[in-house]
């Protein structure tokens, strides 16, 4: 007899240089109390640290915290990473400051959650639990 | 990808087949059992080896430069690490990748990170089935993190070969938790964060426990200080999980050895789908609930209410 259980695994990670990740432990502390299993890598993570991590790890979720201002520079490089990995079925979410006028190009390449510094962690809770639901009955 | 594309995507070398592989052992899917049991032939390359020991005492920090070591002597290194998950929401922050930075950009290594998951049994289950799946997967030193927790622990220990446990000095109470039992599950014994005062005194400690161990034993398991955050002491552990590998090779009862670890692992898996079923069987149709009522109003006695629950798993097992 097999008992099947499923846990949403999301990689918190922090691309770039700055070095601030209490907003990401916030995070990562709320997704876990939701459930969740948090992979947390720490600061100053590579687009390739970030992609390889995501391929190991077999996560659900990828969610980038950025405060440095470079995401439009690291966003772009994190999504080749992946993708030269065949990692493709990943939700992209992101956070951290990100500049209101940036939002459609990150959607554009992928990233179907931006959340800005005022968002609150049970939308992002939310945000998950229904894309990743909705992703798996696809498959 | 279903089990037979996975598995051949793993003997191929295909990174990502593994990942999605262990995600389904983690799971204990049925494609999970079959990549199992397709890739068991192909295991018995690696050396595995399992670390273990109290919160803290650096087993990550350890894990990483052991690794390290292991790269720098031409070996390929998987690993897996541990955390525990929250026993109220079930969810985990597994932040092992922090203290193994140095390893992640290098394509000898693949490092997952498990929660515990907290099922009895079902740690030591999913630990022995992706230390399997990494040995299948070529790599040439498979290393097992996990936090010692008692009887858990014992358990685990039997997914690998090598069992190093790490203390730390001043962890006085590792001294009396490795007395109800741990000690005989380690090969290797490492001090670590010898830099901190009373090391000397925690090896004296060690060495006077060792001593008690039953006359005749083959192995004596040596006692490594490091200081794992400064790399010391790496080499002179990988010396002596190498000497160990070899005792086990040469030893005359190497094959007894070899059958009474996948003895252990045989009783650990099915006591973990044992413990499934009669839980199972108990919350199904109130049953747990109803026995739960009458021994709290003494009508029978817990003993009597067990038997109860099992003689119906038997009798589902039979109709
Ligand atoms: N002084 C000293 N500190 C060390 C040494 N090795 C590790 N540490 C520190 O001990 C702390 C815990 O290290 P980890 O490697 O995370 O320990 P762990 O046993 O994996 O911890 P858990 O996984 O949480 O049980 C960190 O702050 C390390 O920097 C050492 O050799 N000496
Ligand atoms: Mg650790």
């Amino acid at each position: 007899m097999t008992t099947e259980t499923k846990k949403i695994r999301v990689l918190v990670a922090k691309p770039g240089l700055d070095g601030h990740d209490r907003g990401a432990k916030v995070i990562a502390r709320a997704l876990r109390d939701a459930g969740m299993e948090v992979i947390y890598t720490g600061i100053r993570q590579t687009p390739r640290m970030i992609a390889e991590a995501a391929l190991q790890e077999d996560v659900d979720v990828v969610g980038l915290s950025i405060l440095s201002g470079a995401h439009m520079e690291l966003f772009p490089r994190v999504i080749t990473e992946l993708e030269s990995r065949g990692v493709d079925d990943v939700l992209l979410m992101c956070g951290g400051i990100i500049p209101e006028e940036d939002i459609p190009a990150i959607r554009e390449m992928g990233f179907t959650g931006v959340f800005g510094p005022g968002a609150s962690t049970v939308d992002m809770i939310e945000f998950i639990n229904l894309s990743v639901s909705a992703s798996r009955h696809e498959n | 990808m279903d089990a037979t594309d996975l598995t051949s995507r793993i003997l191929g070398g295909d990174r990502r087949a593994l990942a999605l592989a262990i995600t389904h052992v983690e799971n204990n899917t049925e494609t999970g059992r079959a990549v199992q049991a397709g890739l068991y032939p192909r295991t018995g390359q690696a050396q595995t080896i399992g670390v273990t020991g109290s919160a803290g005492v650096g087993k990550s920090t350890l894990a990483s430069v052991l690794a390290a070591e292991q790269r720098a002597r031409g070996r390929t290194v998987g690993i897996v690490a541990v955390d525990p998950s929250s026993p109220f929401s079930q969810g985990a922050i597994l932040g092992d990748r922090i203290r193994m930075q140095a390893l992640t950009a290098d394509g000898g290594v693949f490092l997952r990170s498990m929660a515990s998951r907290g099922s009895l049994g079902g740690l030591s289950e999913t630990t022995t089935g992706v230390v399997d799946l990494l040995d299948a997967a070529g790599y040439d030193i498979v290393l097992l993190e996990t936090v010692g927790a008692g009887q858990d622990e014992v358990e685990v220990a039997t997914a690998t070969q090598t069992t190093v446990l790490v203390t730390a000095p001043a962890a006085g109470d590792d001294v009396q938790v490795m007395k109800a039992g741990l000690m005989e599950i380690a090969q290797v014994m490492v001090i670590n964060k010898s830099d901190l005062a009373g090391a000397d005194t925690t090896a004296q400690q060690l060495r006077a426990l060792l001593s008690l161990a039953p006359a005749g034993r083959a192995w004596i398991p040596p006692i490594v200080k490091t200081v794992a955050r400064a790399g010391d002491g790496a080499a002179n552990l990988v010396d002596a999980i190498d000497q160990h590998q070899q005792h086990m090779r040469e030893s005359d009862h190497a094959g007894d050895e070899r059958r009474a670890l996948v003895r252990s692992q045989i009783i650990a898996l099915a006591r973990a789908s044992l413990y499934r079923e009669a839980l199972t069987m108990a919350e199904r149709e109130g049953i747990l609930d109803g026995l739960a009522e009458q021994v709290a109003e003494r009508r029978t006695d817990p003993r009597t209410a067990a038997d109860t629950l099992l003689a119906a798993m038997r009798g589902e097992g039979a109709g």
